[in-house]
């Protein structure tokens, strides 16, 4: 299929953008890689009138240091990110996660930013941004705001993202001597959506884990905390009995939504299976 | 391997690897597809599609789509059956099918979601995307059949109320001693398999350019299609235009698997749109509407019966299909050959002497369904493989004694099995004992058993199959398809020494070509650089049936063979005029003329192509060279020439998540003479990876409502290289002796073998649980649900 007329701008700032955002309000879609968009265009799911490619905006590009937060471009590539020296020092989960997203030519294009902005539940980046508590720095043009994703992802590829505003960065806090992380995810292909996938992320000391985050892709309309999971294994020794009551709180509070050859069902056990072997794993490596 | 005595005297290259010339021309995207094609005056056409299962057309609105820029037409169904005939796909030999009449576009009712309704025509792909959405065609639902199983209850809509049932074709077949075998069995097994609807995906989807030209009344159709001649007496006889008006072209083929052998509704409305609009009119699904366009193939319910003694001794099979085809007979091959290849093949590998079989084709209002890679054999072999192994494992037999012990001998042929088939000569003990050893079966058992102690559950499935090539008439000529079983070749020296091969049998980029440049350089004994090899077009070849049923090789090859070593008798005779030498003194070899008894060269080929084309004033007065040769083959001594090897599949199941890792895949392949081994390894390969999407990804899933819901590349899973394990090949070679070539067919063997080894697999990996899955694709999920854990 061929996808409808549009017009395309490429500004070469950040100054340009806001202006067309203004202009063109809904008719306008940021394009940020494209992986998704083009798609969406050429089966006409998509009849935008405008195209702003961000391509071009070196502000939006960069991995930079900023104290103790580590700050990602909204334009890097999820390739950039897997190959990232800095990226593998201060957020080790990012380049565990990365080998997981499609392909090596869908991640040469592909974008952080746009993975972001379009939210879908099953994508690795929202999940890692949550698991390691991040934060979005969004801009329009009255100025600069940053959401922390606890907050930002909110519905089905809904955020709370404001019309006018767009990402500019994401920050990551930066990994102690002590963090733990962890990123394993179920597709029947790799590159493929996964069934279920599961980050974590915490403070590590002996057999304990603290400050733990377990997040989910996949399972609903969003990336899914483990609420529960993580107060049981919050600062007590791994055991085996532990892992258990984490699975079966994880089975309490989360419920899933099926897809074409996966039942609700099936996501909720394999997500189980998912948790107890990463938990397994980590007590395992401890004990060893 | 035992070596064959050589196909031709000389024998530089029919048996060896060689790359295939037209490989870097494809590589370097120089290919020309027909989408690569423009011509002057070109149009582009979409076609609206009806957007549900069962629809009554009630209006079509097209102003507004006709006032959207550059578009050129929209024609509705009505307006093209003036021209168009409709047809009705039966075959006489399949006793009381039926089928309802189908038009080029739906006329009052479309029965399918994707059934083609209205043509927008216009100058460009986008502007007929554009006014397509502007197209206001309203429609009310009418009650749609989805399930086969309710096809044939009394409650069940009709589809077609004029056929009085939704039954297309019903078979039988039962050898009479059926209840008394299984009666005195030791043992007996059950199970009931589901197969599910898939389709063959292919990189360059359905893709056609029609070119009526009113001033010559003449039709050329450049068509992406495996059968040219077949589509040029079709679109002859639906149009009322003759034969010889009518050119069909297929140059460049990006893959076809079946899916480009059958006449699509679209392909005669683009020619009607062609016609009507005396312009050359373009006509390329995109990928979305090949999910709902294409024919899909393999629906199937089977449920099976196996018999044995306590020894191990197959006594019996008993199956009953139930298969479910859309709501049309595909034109022309139909679409109750598939179950009717179940009923033939079933137990095809076995010395059992009892078999009842029952087969219904139904029709329903979904895709139609036809013949894609296997046709039937991928249903048979996981049927009958996986019964020998359920009642392996109730006599605790080890699958691949049973197999050793109940196959066919191979010093029994030519035999007639069980169901009825002609087999003229198998190697399942060779290859049996073949595989075991390059697999290493005891030492697999072995470590399969101390894995197992560690909770690491592998399993290893077996598969032997019988795989039918070469056809005869016996497929669709005896029951009135006008479909040529037998292909021509034609051989043309050319001024310079080198020869053109014009060949029926045309290339879909599996490497047909390569092995008639081999055949016909042997043949004449020319090096094969000078060999060019013309396919795919009407005006220029021989008459032929094409690219199906694994007939290439077989069929075309042998008419290459019989052509070039005709040419070469005739180069000789010309070589002994010029000479003035006897003909069995001289030799034409290694692109010369040779004296036999001292090896010594007496003229180049090239000298006497110049001769005889541009000198023949000084030949004899009344000789006359003929260097070009025409030789046709049909293969007439049986009603297919059928193959046979086996698989064998290593597989790791991950039991607490129902994954499933494929480590390894064994293939042992006899198809007769090998002329190219790398080809045919590389066919093999293609064919296995394709049966494992059926067997653990691919399936058309509809909803209740009779709607497609992973119709596009991210939902409906084709299988990718990062699953696919490690495919060895072996061979054993059996050639027929139909033909001198000795070739049997190799394309489709692969596919019809994998899915049945893959699921033993699997069901071995399970067995410490007693549990099996029989569904296909094998999802995790239906793996979790048979180990009880979701």
């Amino acid at each position: 299929m061929k996808a409808p007329a549009f017009d395309y701008v490429k500004p070469h700032s950040l100054a340009e953008v806001f202006p067309l955002l203004q202009q063109y309000g809904d008719e306008a879609r940021l394009l940020a890689g494209g992986q998704t968009l083009l798609a969406t265009l050429n089966m006409r799911l998509s009849e935008p009138s405008v195209l702003v490619d961000l391509s071009a905006i070196t502000e939006l590009r960069g991995l930079t240091l900023a104290g103790a937060m580590l700050r990602i471009g909204a334009m890097v590539t999820h390739s950039e990110i897997e190959a990232s020296a800095l990226v593998a020092q201060h957020a080790p989960l990012l380049p565990l996660a990365a080998p997981h997203i499609a392909h090596r030519a869908i991640r040469n294009l592909g974008t952080l930013g746009g993975s972001i902005a379009y939210a879908d539940p099953a994508a690795e980046w929202p999940t890692c941004l949550l698991a390691l508590d991040g934060v979005v720095v969004a801009k329009s043009a009255t100025g600069e705001r940053r959401i922390r994703a606890d907050d930002f992802f909110v519905d089905l590829y809904t955020t709370t993202l404001l019309p006018g505003e767009i990402i500019v960065a994401c920050e990551f806090p930066v990994a102690s001597a002590n963090h733990w992380c962890d990123f394993d995810e179920l597709a029947r292909r790799h590159g493929d959506y996964a069934i279920v996938g599961l980050a974590g992320a915490g403070q590590r000391s002996e057999n304990t884990l603290a400050q733990v985050r377990l997040v989910f892709l996949g399972l609903g309309a969003t990336p899914l905390r483990a609420l529960q999971a993580e107060g049981v294994v919050k600062s007590q020794p791994l055991t085996a009995s532990l892992i258990n009551q984490a699975v079966a709180a994880l089975k309490n509070e989360l419920s899933a939504v099926g897809d074409l050859t996966s039942d609700a069902a099936t996501k909720m056990h394999l997500a189980g299976v998912l948790l107890k072997r990463m938990l397994m794993k980590q007590m395992q490596s401890k004990n060893a | 391997m035992k070596t064959l005595a050589p196909a031709t005297e000389q024998a530089r290259y029919i048996g060896q690897s060689l790359a295939r010339p037209n490989a870097l021309r494809l590589a370097e995207g120089r290919g020309t597809y027909v989408d690569d094609i423009e011509l002057p005056r070109m149009v582009h056409v979409v076609y609206w599609r009806s957007p549900v299962a069962h629809a009554h057309i009630v209006k079509i609105d097209a102003s507004f789509a006709r006032m959207m820029p550059g578009v050129v037409a929209v024609v509705d169904g009505p307006q093209m059956a003036k021209i168009c005939k409709p047809w009705v796909a039966t075959l006489t030999h399949l006793a009381g099918m039926k089928s309802a009449p189908q038009y080029p576009l739906a006329m009052d009712r479309a029965c399918w979601q994707g059934e083609p309704v209205v043509a927008v025509v216009a100058n460009t792909r986008v502007e007929a995307e554009d006014a397509l959405q502007y197209l206001v065609v309203e429609w009310e639902a009418l009650p749609a059949l989805i399930e086969t199983e309710t096809a044939l209850d009394a409650g069940s809509i009709v589809i077609h109320p004029q056929l009085g049932d939704n039954l297309c074709f019903t078979r039988s077949l039962d050898t009479g001693g059926v209840d008394a075998a299984f009666a005195s069995a030791d043992a007996v097994a059950e199970v009931t398999f589901q197969f599910g609807r898939h389709t063959g995906v292919t990189l360059e989807p359905r893709c056609q350019i029609s070119d009526y030209n009113p001033s010559e009344k003449r039709l050329t159709v450049h068509h992406s299609q495996q059968a040219p001649h077949m589509m040029q007496d079709l679109y002859s006889r639906q149009f009322g235009i003759p034969e010889s008006q009518i050119r069909v072209i297929c140059k460049d083929v990006g893959g076809s698997f079946g899916i480009k052998v059958h006449a699509y509704p679209d392909d005669f409305a683009t020619v009607a749109l062609s016609v009507l609009l005396e312009r050359p009119v373009k006509f390329v699904t995109d990928r979305l509407e090949s999910f709902t366009s294409d024919i899909h193939a393999r629906q199937h319910r089977v449920t099976g019966r196996i018999a044995a003694n306590k020894s191990g001794e197959i006594l019996a099979f008993e199956i009953d299909d139930l298969t479910g085809i859309g709501p049309y007979s595909m034109f022309p091959r139909t679409s109750a050959i598939e179950g009717n290849q179940v009923v033939n093949l079933v137990g095809g590998p076995y010395r059992h002497q009892q078999y009842r079989a029952k087969l219904n084709v139904v029709f329903q209002n979904k895709a139609p369904t036809c013949q894609y890679r296997g046709v039937g054999h991928p249903i048979a072999c996981a049927v009958t493989e996986g019964l020998v192994d359920a009642i392996a494992q109730k006599l605790a037999i080890d699958p691949l004694v049973i197999r050793q012990q109940n196959v066919i001998r191979d010093d029994a042929y030519p035999m007639t099995a069980t169901s009825g088939i002609k087999l003229e000569g198998l190697s399942h003990q060779q290859c049996l004992d073949k595989i075991a050893v390059m697999m290493d079966y005891p030492a697999l058992r072995a470590e399969q058993a101390a894995l197992q102690k560690r909770g690491i559950y592998r399993g290893i499935g077996i598969a032997a199959l019988i795989e039918l090539t070469n056809p005869s008439a016996a497929f669709y000529g005896v029951g009135g398809a006008r479909i040529s079983a037998q292909d021509g070749a034609t051989i043309r020296l050319e001024p310079t020494g080198a020869i053109t091969v014009m060949v029926g049998v045309g290339e879909q980029g599996q490497g047909t070509e390569a092995i008639f440049a081999q055949i016909a350089a042997d043949a004449v004994g020319v090096s094969m650089e000078l060999v060019r090899v013309v396919t795919g077009d009407t005006d220029v070849t021989p008459y032929g049936g094409g690219t199906w049923a694994s007939r290439g090789a077989g069929i075309g090859g042998e008419a290459v063979l019989q052509a070039g070593l005709a040419l070469q008798k005739n180069i000789v005779g010309v070589a002994s005029v010029i000479l003035k030498r006897d003909v069995s003194e001289i030799a034409l070899v290694n692109d010369a003329i040779v004296e036999i008894s001292s090896g010594q060269s007496l003229m180049p080929l090239a000298e006497l192509g110049r001769v005889a084309y541009f000198r023949p004033d000084s030949l004899p007065a009344g000789f006359n060279a003929e260097l070009m040769v025409t030789r046709h083959y049909a293969q007439r001594d049986y009603p297919f020439i059928f193959t046979n090897g086996v698989q064998a599949s290593l597989v790791e199941v991950d039991v607490d998540t129902g994954f499933v890792k494929l480590l390894k895949h064994w293939v042992v392949e006899d198809c007769g003479r090998v002329i190219n081994p790398m080809l045919v390894d590389e066919q093999m390969r293609g064919a296995v990876v394709q049966g494992i999407g059926g067997a653990l990804f691919e399936e058309c899933l509809y909803d209740d409502a009779g709607l497609l819901q992973n119709g596009n590349m991210a939902d409906y899973l084709v299988p990718m290289a990062a699953e696919m394990p490690d495919i060895e090949v072996a061979h054993v070679e059996t050639p027929t002796k139909t033909s001198k070539l000795g070739a049997k067919g190799a394309g489709e063997a692969g596919t019809a073998g994998a899915p049945a080894a893959i699921m033993n697999a699997i069901n071995d990996a399970l067995s410490p649980f007693n549990t099996t899955v029989y569904s296909q694709p094998i999802t995790p999920q239906k793996i979790l649900r048979a180990l009880g854990k979701v």
